[in-house]
């Protein structure tokens, strides 16, 4: 399985997790932080991508 | 006692703080490096600890199966070393994969670059949580 998008995902998962609980002690702010830092990370990376795309390679 | 209480005048709240002896410090911080999350378990927070133990070597155990290589020490290339060190920064799960020959890399799987981003960012997230622990056993969080 070569899921370019998973696994971008993945690692966007457990980068947000270890620094949400890094960064803040209140479990519900450990969500926030989480989900706010998970979707910034896919979110960022799929605008990227997109504006990458006319790029010639 | 693996903590004492420490009054100190310099903070705003001038709040007693706890702070570990430097040879306790030097054993969490080797805890802390060779067990993902250890240190924060030894100093009592579970609910970090766990998290960190679970997440640090599930990271890393992803950037192996995705055939990832672990990097040697090569110090005529200096990228390759930095690699290196960070992929020891996951502790024992590194201590383990050098002992069964695993993380030999396969460059011409399509996962192999990714592999290696999961393996390395492991290492240097389990770096953070090292100087976090330390912090903490500091007293300065």
């Amino acid at each position: 399985m070569t899921s370019h998008l998973l696994f971008l995902m993945l690692f966007a998962f457990f980068v947000s997790l270890v620094f949400a609980v890094l960064l803040r002690d209140d479990p519900g702010a450990q969500l926030r932080t989480g989900a706010l830092m998970f979707v910034g990370f896919v979110g960022s990376a799929l605008l990227l991508g997109w504006l990458m795309y006319p790029l010639p390679l | 006692m693996i903590l004492r209480n420490m009054a100190t005048k310099s903070t705003t709240a001038e709040r007693a703080r706890a702070t570990a002896e430097p040879g306790t410090l030097v054993l969490l911080c080797l805890a802390a490096w060779a067990v993902p999350g250890a240190g924060h378990l030894w100093l009592g927070r579970r609910q970090k600890g766990l998290v960190f133990l679970l997440a640090i070597p599930a990271m890393f155990a992803v950037g192996l199966l995705l055939d990832g290589r672990i990097f040697p020490f090569n110090l005529s290339e200096p990228l390759v070393a930095l690699a290196a060190v960070a992929d020891v920064g996951v502790g024992a799960g590194w201590v383990l994969a050098r002992m069964r020959d695993a993380g030999a890399g396969a460059v011409t799987s399509v996962t192999f670059e990714y592999g290696n981003i999961f393996l390395i960012v492991a290492g240097l997230l389990n770096f953070l949580v090292i100087l976090d622990a330390f912090d903490i056993g500091m007293g300065r969080k």
